[in-house]
């Protein structure tokens, strides 16, 4: 295999890597631009992989998965909106328990699929397009959720930027004392923005199980939604960034593993470390400007909201 | 009879049913028989092979016994509290099956003399607790010659877990297995930093094909390398238990840890009164080391191959550690004509001849 062979399934393997926490990301990056910190990702992650695993496995159909795992995602995104914006629990505990609980329940749904395995996405092909040398095979010849995951980026950052909704979104994170007295239903667009979140986060899940690697097996996604919620800080809430943040980390993810195989010697824990260290680093740089960064952080993340005040 | 039961919540549980239990009063007392698995038995590896053993225990004994079991205690203060719950509700026997269980367990045994303790992979032993483990590294000995036969880019791939001992010793076995039948093969290894990562697992499997490695090899628990390699066309090697449902195609055989003759040799052994404390460390010809099914893909003679390498070590006329054995620098690790200790394999950190790139420090 020579040089450009190990450039573009580098490129691939990375693109496969960063997809899971580009879905995840986007979907936390709504719920948060609308006043909502939920460290339940993980949870609904795992819980979007199990469904989507056991909805491939018994139906045989990719879509037919990946709604279901939307769905699971977004189930699980329901409970933690009536918990926090109803009963008005604590947001952090309540995202904690979320995972802690996603974690359990998958794996009790899932007991019956340990050792199954499923075809996996199909990937695109386009006859001339495909077959241009290098980029050919990395621009056209991905898996639809690929395409989805960066469509969905840029339909984030337009509805944020450009439509009425994502300014009132915006409004309530900011605000949502402003945003209430002039009229806008706070806990209805807090709801919303959370059950995005779930569905996104199901998705991301989903690739997981069914395009990843197709396949369950308890506690898989091991850690991805932690590094989700910390790409939404890294992207400062921005869903550009966020796209360019998944694919570093899953860039650097890549690149240590390769660097290893040619028999570089550097600590392997130093470069599994890398990943994180270089998002710490961006982080350090990208909000040196203090006032920006506070300007880009939503005003109420994390505060509940009560109407009476 | 079983109780399966998760995580702390069981081990209350447990109290409160041995407590009925205790209440109701019985006639004949079966054997309690406890074991605490630090992962889930769904890992479809480590832990899920331990279960085996213990649903073993009670195929082969009956109602002379009765199994509990832990799943998912982490190892630590947690690890201790359930351990002691299990040998204050009357068990007799119980299995701890991870490394870091170790000091718990001797700790354990020392508050209850009448209850047996087994560990898993330590080194520290008492009247009342015995250890055990399995010489992984003779079936990757065998599996080495079979891909040294099979390869054709001379490159064998392996993602490994953490460099401890055990794994360098595994991968030694391999090359050492592969270099005699083929002198030009080389291992290239790709470390995950994790016991199970399906992710990062596959990464490092496509990574180490797309930079030649021809069949690829794992100490990792997941059976995701398995599926990349069915994906891409390249023969594997399950771990711990069999994958081949993973790798129809692709899966030459796995190296199965099968603890139920131990387990249950074990738990009659406390029946009878005759268990000692011992130190129990069983390859292939124990059967703690079971070879899974050969891919009926592959060419007889490389089966035949492993087959009569695999039978040379159970008869003791083939050791996979014996000398001449020199480290990638060329020094003579083992002279010819003798054959590494235990001692030796134990605490084995440098990579032999053949073997690509440094041993993370």
């Amino acid at each position: 295999m020579d040089g450009s062979d190990i450039l573009i399934s580098a490129a691939l393997t990375i693109i496969t890597a960063a997809t899971p926490l580009l879905f995840a990301s986007l979907g936390e990056l709504i719920a948060e631009k609308s006043g909502v910190l939920n460290l339940g990702v993980e949870g609904m992650m795992i819980i979007g992989a199990i469904i989507a695993f056991a909805t491939a496995v018994s139906t045989d159909s990719a879509i037919l998965a990946i709604i279901a795992g939307a769905v699971a995602g977004m189930v699980l995104g329901a409970l933690f909106g009536f918990l926090v914006l109803i009963l008005m629990s604590n947001q952090v505990a309540t995202g904690l328990a979320l995972t802690i609980f996603g974690l359990g329940l998958s794996a009790l749904i899932g007991h019956t699929f340990v050792g199954k395995t499923f075809g996996g996405l199909p990937t695109l092909y386009i006859p001339v397009l495909t077959d241009i040398p290098v980029i050919g095979r990395i621009v056209f010849g991905q898996d639809g959720l690929v395409y989805l995951s960066i469509a969905a980026a840029g339909a984030v950052a337009w509805f944020l930027k450009n439509s009425r909704a994502g300014l009132i979104l915006r409004a309530v994170g900011e605000n949502h004392d402003a945003a209430h007295a002039i009229g806008h239903p706070v806990i209805r667009v807090r709801f919303l923005a959370i059950l995005f979140g779930g569905a996104m986060a199901g998705v991301g899940g989903a690739y997981l199980s069914i395009a990843y690697t197709p396949l369950w097996v308890e506690n898989m996604t091991a850690g991805r939604g932690w590094i989700a919620l910390a790409l939404v800080v890294f992207s400062a809430w921005r869903p550009w960034r966020a796209l360019f943040g998944a694919y570093l980390f899953g860039g650097i993810t890549i690149l240590q593993l390769h660097v290893q195989g040619i028999g570089v010697a550097i600590p392997s824990q130093l470069l599994s470390m890398l990943p994180y260290l270089v998002t710490v680093v961006v982080l350090v740089l990208i909000s040196r400007d203090s006032v920006r960064q506070k300007l880009s952080a939503p005003a109420c993340l994390g505060k509940s909201f009560y109407a009476a005040t | 009879m079983q109780h399966g039961l998760p995580g702390r919540l069981g081990a209350v549980a447990l109290a409160c049913a041995a407590a009925i239990w205790l209440a109701a009063g019985a006639a004949a007392e079966p054997l309690k028989v406890g074991f605490v698995y630090v992962g889930p038995i769904g890992d479809h590896g480590w832990s899920y092979q331990h279960n085996e053993g213990r649903l073993a225990i009670e195929q082969a004994l009956g109602d002379k016994v009765e199994t509990t079991y832990v799943e998912k205690v982490p190892e630590g203060a947690d690890a201790l509290r359930v351990i002691d719950q299990l040998a204050a509700s009357g068990h007799g026997l119980i299995f701890t099956t991870s490394f870091g269980f170790m000091n718990p367990t001797i700790k354990v045994a020392k508050r209850y003399p009448d209850v047996m303790f087994e560990h898993a992979t330590g080194f520290k032993r008492s009247d009342n607790v015995a250890t055990y483990s399995s010489r992984f590294y003779e079936g990757r000995y065998v599996v080495g010659h079979m891909a040294g036969k099979m390869t054709r880019s001379n490159v064998l791939g392996y993602v490994g877990s953490f460099p401890i001992p055990e794994v360098i010793r595994g991968i030694n076995a391999t090359v050492l297995g592969a270099r005699k039948v083929n002198p030009d093969v080389e291992v290239k290894v790709v470390w995950v930093n994790s016991w199970f990562d399906p992710g990062r697992e596959a990464d490092a499997a496509k990574t180490l094909i797309d930079q030649g490695a021809d069949i690829i090899l794992q100490h990792t628990d997941s059976p995701a390398p398995v599926q990349v390699a069915e994906k891409r066309g390249i023969w594997a090697v399950g771990q711990a238990s069999d994958m081949a449902s993973f790798g129809p195609n692709v899966h030459m055989t796995a190296i199965i840890d099968d603890w139920s003759p131990y387990y249950v040799a074990r738990a009659k052994a406390v029946l009878d009164g005759t268990w000692q404390s011992e130190d129990t460390w069983g390859g292939i010809d124990t059967g703690m080391v079971v070879m899974g099914d050969y891919n009926p893909k592959l060419p007889p003679d490389v089966v035949e191959l492993a087959e009569s390498v695999r039978k040379g070590i159970v008869d003791g006329s083939v050791h996979p550690f014996a000398g001449p054995i020199k480290d990638q620098q060329g020094n003579i690790l083992v002279a010819e004509g003798e054959v590494a200790d235990d001692e030796m394999l134990i605490g084995m950190s440098v990579y032999v001849e053949g073997v690509i790139g440094s041993i993370p420090k």
